[in-house]
């Protein structure tokens, strides 16, 4: 054994002066998303950050020009796969703004209540795996527990628990069971107990609470010039939401609040996506109390709906229109258009180019992640590597609507 | 709503607005490429436009027009709640020669969709600080989502290169071990080996 007190000269003690290159991800247990952070470290310090995406690219935008307008639907649903329902009824609306349609009451209450539900599962995800990434397990999973919640219902209104393909041009796929407003009434209570469990074991830690609060802070112009939206925005104190600002469905007719942070750091993100869960809580419980019962939830117009499949197997008029309507596609008029839901990151816009036939010409998705993934660099640059992982997993950047 | 706003453009760029309509109540604006950046600082800076947040820019590929790519841009204005659409359209028929100032320093956020459409379309943002693509990897060869991309199209397997080599900036990082990385990547040994 060499001795500890080695007589060195100080010159050679000297520590390298060049930067250090550190390659994080593009899988990385701490990570949130499939994304490649190529960093210049200083000691621990970030000096530079280059943020690669398109891991997870699967072509959809070229993957629509080739089927039919109703053949999106499935793809939609793996844009945002933790709100997929969002994302059909997204791109359910921005077709109906070309085709000039307005689907029936029901159908937009039931709509919107899917949606809601859609957004509870988001959020509790992106808060969940956000304290599973710091080291904070069971939360997590209570919160996934809850998950399992909004997800039984989900599966039984559409049949799937993920992917539900449940849009369809000018109405849904089929009407809400007849155990849905139960199943909503018993779900929430139960959901909002769990989110508050959890919600105390990390609210108050103190490790917790430190390791955000402060932490990759943006102000709300930067934010606004970033092209940020949704919760990440309202985070700085803006509060921009497409559900208020431009209302659509049955928004102007429930009442729920837009909650705001102050500071647009990692707390405040967590705090507006936990609030945001309990306004969505709201506007389930108000839907449950105003969905007719009774009513069509797609509109009666042959150029889009499908005909009943008992009408199919007996008549030869339906036959031919379902055969039209599942062969050729729906015949959406010429023209451009440029709808925008709300999300569960943000505004989530379709930007539809027809040129009247029945495959879609342009179907260009403007996912709200990616605008906020493009923000992550100014965020992290100046900070210490450690603090990626909470900032990040607050952005919650989702790979599939990222990547396109 | 906002037919204030083409009003405005129209008084300010004259015939350099090729077109305007509102189809569907989208409020769009088609201008020359070369006012493209004037149009853009002007609605993001006049304090009636007030535009402040670039939603989205993409492309769209028209095969069959020429020029032959509309270049849309979204805008939205938080304070002032309304939006415009304005577009341009660049390139010849053979997608060449698509060249478009960039508006990166008017709003942040156009950076990354500005290397999307330069990605995905073969769009080029002139001024841009950092054209490169972005979605696919700096190997990939054209650009997937021009029409006459074919859909199922495969494209060769890349083996490791330096960037030297490559000749474009490839963002890797050294040093790779012999057994690193998938088997393709790996270059073949030079000179005898021990096992």
């Amino acid at each position: 054994m060499e001795p500890i007190d080695l007589d060195l000269d100080e010159a050679e003690l000297e520590l390298p002066s060049e930067p250090m290159h550190l390659n994080l991800g593009p899988s990385h247990p701490a990570m949130h998303g499939t994304v490649r952070i190529v960093l210049e470290l200083s000691g621990e310090t970030i000096e530079k950050a280059d943020v690669q995406i398109g891991y997870l690219h699967r072509g959809f935008e070229k993957m629509c020009e080739r089927g039919t307008w109703a053949q999106v639907f499935p793809y939609a649903d793996r844009l945002n796969y933790v709100s997929p329902m969002l994302n059909n009824v997204g791109y359910a609306l921005a077709v109906e703004k070309l085709c000039d349609v307005a689907v029936p009451e029901r159908c937009q209450w039931y709509r919107m209540l899917l949606g809601e539900l859609a957004r509870i599962s988001d959020h509790l995800t992106c808060n969940g795996a956000m304290a599973m990434e710091l080291g904070a397990f069971t939360p997590f999973l209570w919160y996934v527990k809850a998950r399992e919640m909004v997800w039984d219902i989900l599966e039984e209104e559409t049949g799937a628990r993920l992917t539900h393909s449940f849009g369809r041009i000018g109405g849904m796929a089929s009407p809400p069971t007849a155990g849905l407003k139960d199943m909503c009434r018993a779900a929430i209570p139960a959901i909002l107990k769990l989110v508050e469990e959890g919600e105390k074991m990390l609210l108050k830690n103190r490790i917790f609470i430190d390791r955000l609060e402060n932490i990759g802070a943006i102000s709300q112009a930067d934010a606004i010039a970033l092209g940020w939206t949704g919760p990440c925005l309202r985070s700085t104190g803006c509060a921009y939401d497409v559900r208020k600002a431009h209302p659509y469905l049955k928004y102007d007719e429930v009442d729920f609040d837009v909650p705001v942070g102050t500071k647009g750091d990692n707390l405040d993100r967590f705090l507006v996506r936990l609030a945001e869960l309990r306004q969505s809580a709201r506007i389930i419980l108000a839907c449950c109390d105003r969905m007719p019962d009774e009513g069509p939830v797609s509109v009666d117009d042959p150029r889009f709906s499908y005909p009943p499949k008992s009408a199919v197997y007996e008549t030869i008029e339906a036959t031919i229109q379902h055969f039209k309507l599942v062969m050729e596609g729906a015949k959406v008029p010429k023209g451009e258009v440029y709808s925008y839901t709300e999300g569960g990151n943000g505004e989530l816009g379709f930007y539809l180019v027809s040129d009247g036939t029945g495959t879609p010409h342009r179907v260009r998705i403007r996912p709200p992640c990616f605008q906020i993934t493009g923000g992550l660099q100014s965020l992290i640059v100046g900070g210490m590597l450690s603090d990626i992982v909470p900032t990040f997993g607050s952005l919650n950047m989702i790979g599939g609507e990222c990547d396109h | 709503m906002s037919e204030r706003v083409l009003q405005a453009l129209k008084d300010k760029f004259g015939d350099k607005v090729v077109a305007t309509h509102s189809d569907f109540g989208d409020d769009t604006a088609v201008v020359d490429p070369s006012v493209w950046r004037a149009a853009c600082e002007f609605l993001a800076s006049d304090a009636k436009m007030a535009f402040d947040m670039c939603t989205d820019l993409c492309g769209v590929d028209y095969p069959d027009r020429t020029p032959r790519f509309e270049v849309v841009l979204h805008l939205y204005s938080i304070s002032k709640r309304h939006r415009v659409r304005l577009k341009t359209r660049v390139g010849d028929e053979y997608g060449d020669d698509a060249v478009v100032d960039s508006v990166v320093d008017v709003w942040k956020g156009a950076d990354w969709l500005e290397r999307e459409t330069y990605d995905m379309l073969g769009i080029v943002f002139r001024g841009h600080p950092d054209l490169r693509r972005i979605l696919m990897y700096p190997e990939f060869e054209g650009h997937p989502l021009r029409k006459d991309y074919p859909a199922d199209k495969t494209q060769p397997l890349v083996a490791y290169r330096e960037e030297a080599e490559a000749g474009v900036p490839l963002g890797k990082l050294a040093p790779f071990g012999p057994d690193e990385g998938m088997s393709f990547g790996r270059r073949p040994p030079v000179g005898p080996t021990e096992n």
